[in-house]
């Protein structure tokens, strides 16, 4: 890798590209809600929305080869990651096209072809997991990265601590990804950490750790550029907390008892696609015609997942003790 | 010209050399193979089982880990679905639930959830049972609960054969397995084939045949049930004793057949009576032989308490064969 893949790069069409995957997550989630009011989408179903510079910022560094580690509000890494829309909408609806077969549904997406390792939704479980996929390419000697996203609930968690200890004393080559929207479903960072300055628990385990604006998609982009070249360098963990803000309620079931109606409003105003919009529109980047074929495209790339998940087809009954273990017939699994 | 048949030596080994040397051959064999866990390496295991395998292998392959259960067996887990053969080494059951996350909700579920996109070929072995006085947070036969999760497949040998030839089948599975192995048996010595090798993990044995009754049994309380059976053959009572050998899953057709033949059955089990694997042993029996039966089933469990320190209380806490000579005449109306 070049000394100038860390660079940020600057060019009208990148800059608009990040426009559109964060304005892709938001509608594509906007549609998801809806559905869900209608029905067709159950369960527990937690939104990004207000936290998409994250994944947008990050994801696009990593290469193909590149793994990925999620948590249950993972909608955003999924399609940013290259995970279909069509097979994330099916999987929302629990049919069987879906990318997890319909099994998962929104808490579990899951993309083989992508190296999407997953949406776990045991807060903290995707750490140790994520450590181990990076024993393996230490071990191994792979030129791969393991990002892992987690949100702050997750470092109150032993297995945190347990993750960040065993990474850096073994020097795994995986780039945990803090997304810390300061609420742990509906309780503060303030009043569940003695240390609310996430990143530097990473420091007390001597992996190098930056906090970054985590609303701010061309500043997550260039620290994620720095972080994982310098994991792909010296194979060695990285840390980078993106300083976040959810927008909407933890799940579809929450009526956001624990925070003031004043303190969304008031972080909705630098929310990171108006914020990124209007910086674009100052410095003359983006044209008066591309936001409305942004929108036309994402629109039908939506109205087209749900038309596919629409269409899609329940996995029979009969199939249902399928994959508890692999196929006899099937020779031994990945 | 005539040839000399190849023979077959036997040494005189322990089970804890058993188990090494089936690691040493995996590791051989195979090189995504390595082990990993508290104090396997430089310490030499805690019960010395993997003793003397880091200088012939290297730390990167005997791999000791901070007191980390949970964080160290979803390390398996990564790196088994990122194509190595990781073999978690827990030092007891009872540990093993600072990891039960890891085990339960990823290792489980993962094949299942994401529509079999990913498997997790990872095994990962640890003591088990009471007997060394180690009381209450070092003593207790929790595989039976391990038994009760889909998606993992739960081994418990008994015999030197087993010790040595479950491991590499174990590797070979495409999902996580787990095998306990009974602290008991550690320093248990015998004759094995110089060359044994890999054994089926999904068969049930009978380890002694009889016409009387079905005593069904596994890991360290399988020779306390042979003992039971040399007792009873000398009152004239011939038991037949069975070796579950995989907890999960069971095989049904091997102890469906010895009930059908004796129709008369004792489950001995060293976890506690409720809700343990010889309920479900049991359960199996009355759903599929119900009619086979003669007398009604009986079980020697562990007491309901957790086990504690002294040896007497020790004893009188887990499985014994006298208990089993007991419980055999009961179910035999013989008392």
């Amino acid at each position: 890798m070049t000394a100038a893949a860390d660079k940020p790069r600057l060019s009208r069409e990148h800059m608009l590209d990040l426009l559109k995957q964060m304005i892709r997550i938001r509608r594509f989630e906007d549609k998801c809600a809806e559905l869900y009011t209608q029905e067709k989408i159950r369960g527990f179903m937690h939104l990004y929305d207000g936290e998409e510079a994250v994944a947008v910022g990050v994801i696009p560094v990593l290469d193909k080869r590149d793994r990925v580690v999620a948590t249950y509000r993972e909608h955003g890494q999924a399609l940013v990651r290259g995970v279909p829309m069509t097979t994330i909408m099916a999987e929302m609806y629990g049919k069987q096209e879906g990318c997890a077969r319909g099994r998962g549904g929104s808490m579990h997406l899951f993309d083989a072809a992508t190296n999407f390792y997953g949406g776990n939704a045991i807060v903290g479980g995707g750490l140790p997991l994520a450590v181990g996929l990076g024993l393996a390419d230490h071990m191994r000697g792979n030129d791969i990265v393991t990002a892992c996203f987690f949100g702050d609930g997750a470092v109150a968690e032993g297995e945190f601590h347990e993750s960040m200890n065993l990474a850096a004393l073994w020097e795994l080559p995986v780039l945990f990804v803090c997304e810390n929207n300061l609420y742990a479903m509906g309780t503060a960072l303030a009043l569940s950490e003695s240390e609310t300055d996430i990143h530097r628990k990473a420091e007390c385990y001597r992996i190098i750790s930056e906090a970054v604006d985590g609303m701010d998609v061309v500043a997550v982009e260039a620290a994620a550029r720095r972080a994982v070249h310098a994991v792909r360098e010296s194979r060695k963990p990285y840390f980078l907390e993106c300083r976040t803000y959810r927008l909407r309620a933890h799940s579809m079931f929450d009526p956001q008892l624990y925070r003031d109606k004043a303190e969304v409003e008031a972080r909705r105003h630098s929310e990171p696609i108006v914020r990124f919009q209007q910086w674009l529109e100052t410095n003359h980047m983006i044209h008066p015609e591309d936001l409305p074929r942004i929108l036309a495209e994402i629109d039908a790339e939506i109205a087209q997942s749900v038309a596919f998940a629409e269409a899609g087809t329940w996995e029979p009954v009969d199939q249902l003790t399928r994959f508890v273990y692999a196929d006899a017939a099937v020779p031994a699994g990945r | 010209m005539k040839q000399e048949p190849i023979k077959t030596e036997a040494i005189e080994i322990t089970y804890r050399e058993a188990v090494r040397e089936a690691l040493r051959d995996a590791i051989k064999r195979d090189e995504r193979v390595f082990l990993m866990g508290e104090d396997v390496g430089r310490y030499g295991g805690c019960y010395a089982v993997s003793h003397g395998l880091l200088a012939q292998f290297g730390p990167e392959r005997i791999r000791d880990t901070p007191l980390s259960e949970s964080g160290f067996t979803g390390a398996g887990i990564g790196a088994a679905m990122a194509g190595m053969r990781p073999i978690v080494e827990v030092m007891t059951v009872n540990f093993s639930l600072l990891a039960l996350d890891q085990i339960l909700n990823t290792a489980a579920t993962l094949r299942h959830m994401s529509g079999n996109q990913f498997g997790v070929p990872l095994v990962i072995r640890m003591a088990t049972g009471a007997g060394r006085q180690l009381a209450a947070q070092h003593s207790h036969s929790l595989e039976g609960w391990y038994a009760h999760v889909p998606g993992i497949k739960v081994l418990a040998p008994a015999t030197l054969e087993d010790a040595r030839g479950m491991l590499w089948t174990a590797l070979e599975d495409p999902d996580p397995v787990l095998i306990f192995e009974n602290v008991m048996l550690y320093n248990m010595t015998g004759k094995l084939a110089t060359d044994a090798g890999p054994v089926d993990i999904d068969k049930a044995a009978v380890r002694r045949p009889g016409r009387d009754i079905s005593l069904i049994a596994y890991g360290g309380s399988l020779w306390k049930t042979l003992e039971a059976a040399t007792t009873l053959a000398g009152e004239g009572i011939e038991a037949e004793v069975i070796d579950l050998r995989s907890l999960r899953p069971l095989d049904d057709a091997t102890i469906m057949a010895s009930v059908a033949k004796t129709r008369h059955a004792i489950i001995v089990d060293e976890s506690w009576r409720t809700g343990s694997l010889a309920a479900e042993v049991g359960m199996r029996i009355v759903e599929q032989a119900f009619w086979s039966l003669d007398a009604p089933l009986g079980r020697v469990c562990s007491e309901e308490v957790p086990i504690p320190y002294p040896r007497h209380l020790e004893n009188a806490a887990i499985p014994q064969a006298t208990k089993i000579v007991a419980a055999t005449k009961a179910a035999l109306d013989r008392a």
